[in-house]
């Protein structure tokens, strides 16, 4: 149907770019809708993996001084692409063009030389080594005998960090800095070898709204200098706020590009997911059951303290707080990871003693943490192995495995969650974001269990993705299961919870439901500002 | 790929065959250099050729390769035990001390059997209480259980083991087939089964790839190490009821550089040094390439310290040239 034609550079459904005179060939040259040229321009880039096309033709252009916004949801190929473009991947068709030069990047240095440089969702610095030693690791500045010129070093490193306005030390080590100061080392680093392209893949994920605001300036200031920026982000609000131009992929293939000012939200959102989104959160009204969960008097020595709250079946509840209120470390305990100094858990009305993971999988109790990569799937092992994991007691005989119950069991659940993979034997780790959190998922919904806690579900994961762990979250209400959900984003929170827990510095310090239930009481009692009396 | 199309995508289980994996594989490629060697060997001794002979050639790794099993799936789960000679050599000696008290042949095993386990259980509860790393634990203790031995022995000697506890180290079950043969393969099967078709064998794998994951997915993870440490321990202790029996004596230094040997042997069976994956069927190939590369340089008289200079090009070679080749092919 529509992506009959492979054959050129033509974009599919491309609404306000056409090629003049019909040059298909030149459809990628001309740059649409300018006459300038772009420093950097990928044509017909194609990239296979075992079974998956996850580049089918794609074309990309960056220009100097602009922001180019890459859009699209997750598994759509904008991680192979930046792989592509920092030389961590080779294509196997198509062509780059450097300055309208073709050029090959078949190594990571190769493409540093070249002037590309990439800020990753998770910077890749080094934690025991100093800021400035990070920003000139592979290029310090040479003194006597080809020894390190320290003293050089650390003055241009700090020329740098005055230049982007960063007041910290240079010689303090990155372990020490928070995540922000991270990201500006890194784009010092990037300032520090004279970038031309700046790659930055979701810098945002991890700051605060000051922060945000601050890198918006230094994007501004990059942009003065005349680099060409690639931005990656699944934030419309910033994308709306920093990029001049835009590219949409989708499922591996180009869908269109052209300039910000001419497009809005929806057709954005139109183009990436390939239908219109009209309801963000899908929460229905669910029949709300008897007690599953009560906890009483949880605390940690350092953690948290006195929480204190009862799950019904069938029930939503947001735990809301700031980074750092002790939330993830409460629901840990709950599983049986660190050990609460006091408190009592019962699961439907019987007091249950967690001390592991795997006790808390016996009371129903499971745990689809924040850290995907770390904790929640083994990434290097295939996806039946992950989802039957928790559940080898129901798919083995006497401890021996059977293959066919274990390949049934995942198809299941997999198949429930909608994952796109091309078998279940390919590892994990080869499937995008969304599609991982959607074997974590399954993995724990196989169990069976009566209470899910999701901690931060849609964390990373485009809109389309978030969309469809929403529904499935309330779908599960809807089924009877009970579902705490840890969360710092406000919109998810106010629309998918029933009644919402808030924390601060490892207390709850509110309980808010129904009217009570707005943006302003949860920031107020999240940061503690002119907390009068609780709400109950 | 239509876009509207919401219906659940069917996922096929596997892509490939298992047979076509299986071709593709370490153990296939490990097979041939096995079988290489073997005709090899042929070729350059008229001796070689003579179920005696290879009767004999099974020695060389029959004892290696009990402990071998059970350290593939130690270093599948990501730990290592270093001590394992050091644990043949407290065994032996407690033996042998049993022997002085009077023991008979089934004391002397359980004797043997136990001190492993023991041993074995001192590691586990270092590695898994305290939380160090087994191989600063495993190398302490290699030396550790060693110098035990060479407290109570000295310069001296064990000697005059009982006639039938011979029948370990020297008997024959039928024909060519040596007790100590037949206990490497009935091993073989068990700790293929184990590692292959149980959900122990599967929490060994996920361990080794991500231990916090796996404790997460509710994988009991101390409790796992602490089984493998107790097993490797076992399996040393046995080696050591083996090697006794077979040299007739205990020497503080018996079995000397045997844990080098054992992880050459699970290394060369294509299990990843860093933990996660690995076969059994590949360490019994192993087992059989070691075994066949020393009897070979042995009937042709090649001196020992060659033979382990070879043995040590073999483990370079073999694991270097299959990222060799991949690096040429790409390039």
């Amino acid at each position: 149907m529509k992506d009959g034609a492979h054959w050129g550079a033509i974009p599919r459904a491309v609404p306000f770019f056409r090629p003049a005179g019909g040059g298909i060939m030149q459809a990628m040259t001309n740059s649409p809708a300018s006459g300038e040229t772009p420093v950097l321009a990928l044509d017909q880039i194609v990239k296979e993996f075992p079974g998956v096309r996850a580049l089918d033709g794609v074309q990309l252009a960056l220009y100097p001084g602009e922001v180019t916004a890459l859009i699209g949801e997750n598994g759509a190929g904008k991680s192979t692409i930046v792989k592509i473009l920092t030389g961590i991947y080779q294509p196997d068709g198509g062509d780059i063009r450097l300055d309208g030069a073709p050029v090959r990047f078949p190594t990571a240095q190769a493409a540093a030389d070249a002037g590309v440089t990439a800020i990753h969702q998770e910077t890749v610095l080094f934690d025991e080594l100093s800021v400035a030693e990070n920003i000139f690791l592979g290029h310090a500045p040479k003194g006597k005998f080809g020894l390190i010129d320290t003293a050089r070093m650390k003055r241009e490193a700090r020329a740098i960090l005055d230049g982007i306005g960063a007041s910290m030390d240079v010689d303090v080590r990155l372990r020490d800095l928070g995540i922000a100061s991270k990201h500006l080392v890194a784009i010092s680093r990037a300032l520090s070898i004279e970038a031309r392209v700046v790659i930055m893949d979701e810098p945002t994920a991890a700051l605060s709204q000051k922060e945000i605001e601050e890198l918006y300036e230094l994007v501004d200031q990059l942009k003065a200098q005349g680099k060409a920026i690639l931005f990656i982000s699944h934030k419309f609000d910033e994308i709306f706020r920093i990029a001049d131009r835009y590219t949409v992929f989708r499922d591996g293939q180009f869908v269109a590009a052209g300039k910000m000012a001419e497009i809005d939200e929806a057709q954005l959102v139109q183009m990436m997911v390939g239908r219109a989104v009209d309801q963000i959160f899908p929460k229905r009204a669910a029949r709300i059951g008897d007690e599953v969960l009560k906890v009483v008097g949880y605390s940690h020595p350092t953690e948290f303290e006195d929480i204190n709250f009862s799950l019904k079946r069938g029930e939503i509840l947001g735990f809301y707080g700031l980074v750092g209120a002790g939330r993830s470390e409460f629901m840990q305990s709950l599983i049986g990871i660190t050990k609460p100094s006091k408190g009592v858990a019962r699961v439907a009305g019987d007091i249950r003693v967690i001390r592991s993971p795997a006790d808390a999988i016996d009371a129903g109790i499971v745990y689809v943490p924040e850290d995907r990569g770390k904790q929640g799937a083994i990434t290097t092992m295939p996806i039946f192995q992950n989802v039957t994991l928790p559940s080898l007691g129901k798919t083995s005989k006497n401890g021996f495995i059977r293959l066919a119950e274990e390949f049934a069991l995942a198809r299941e659940y997999t198949q429930r969650l909608d994952l796109r993979a091309a078998s279940l034997d390919t590892p994990v780790g080869s499937l995008s974001g969304g599609n991982q959190q959607k074997v974590v998922i399954a993995k724990w919904l196989a169990t069976q269990p009566k209470v899910i806690i999701l901690d931060e579900p849609t964390k990373g994961i485009d809109i389309g993705s978030k969309a469809a762990v929403h529904d499935f979250m309330s779908e599960l209400a809807g089924q009877g299961l009970s579902v705490i959900m840890v969360s710092s984003e406000i919109p998810e929170i106010l629309g998918m919870s029933d009644r919402v827990i808030v924390m601060r510095e490892g207390r709850m310090v509110a309980e808010l439901a129904g009217d009570d239930l707005t943006p302003e009481t949860l920031v107020r009692h999240a940061a503690g500002i002119g907390s009068k009396g609780e709400a109950a | 790929m239509s876009m509207a199309d919401h219906r659940p995508r069917s996922i096929p289980d596997q892509l490939t065959t298992p047979l076509a994996r299986a071709l593709k594989s370490w153990e296939s490629l490990l097979l041939v250099v096995a079988i290489g060697i073997f005709i090899l060997n042929s070729f350059a001794s008229p001796y070689f050729l003579n179920a005696w002979s290879l009767s004999d050639a099974t020695f060389n790794f029959t004892e290696k390769a009990m402990i071998a099993f059970a350290m593939a799936l130690l270093i599948v789960a990501g730990e290592i035990d270093l001590s394992v000679a050091s644990i043949i050599a407290l065994a032996s000696t407690a033996m042998g001390v049993a022997l002085q008290l009077g023991a008979g042949t089934p004391v002397l095993v359980l004797v043997g059997l136990g001190t492993g386990l023991l041993c074995g259980a001192f590691n586990g509860v270092l590695v898994t209480r305290f939380g160090l790393p087994s191989i600063v634990v495993t190398i302490g203790t290699m030396s550790l259980f060693r110098g035990i031995s060479y407290i109570i022995l000295g310069d001296g000697a064990f000697r005059g083991y009982p006639a039938d506890f011979a029948w370990f180290g020297q008997g024959y079950v039928f024909w060519v087939i040596s007790v100590e043969f037949v206990i490497f393969a009935l091993l073989a099967v068990v700790y293929g089964v184990v590692l292959h078709k149980t959900n122990f064998g599967r929490a060994v794998y996920a361990v080794g790839n991500n231990a916090t994951a796996a404790l997460f997915s509710g994988i009991r993870v101390g409790r796992v190490k602490m089984i493998l440490f107790l097993l490797t321990g076992l399996m040393s202790g046995l080696a050591a009821i083996c090697l006794t029996s077979r040299l007739g004596s205990t020497r503080p230094s018996i079995g000397t550089g045997m844990e080098l040997e054992v992880v050459t042997m699970v290394v060369l069976g294509g299990v990843n040094i860093l933990g996660g994956s690995g076969s059994i069927p590949g360490v019994v190939i192993a087992a059989f390439v070691m075994g066949l590369v020393t009897f070979g340089l042995g009937l042709l008289n090649v001196p020992g310290i060659v033979m382990s200079i070879f043995i040590g090009l073999l483990l370079i070679g073999v694991i270097a040239l299959p990222r060799l080749w991949a690096k040429l092919r790409r390039a």
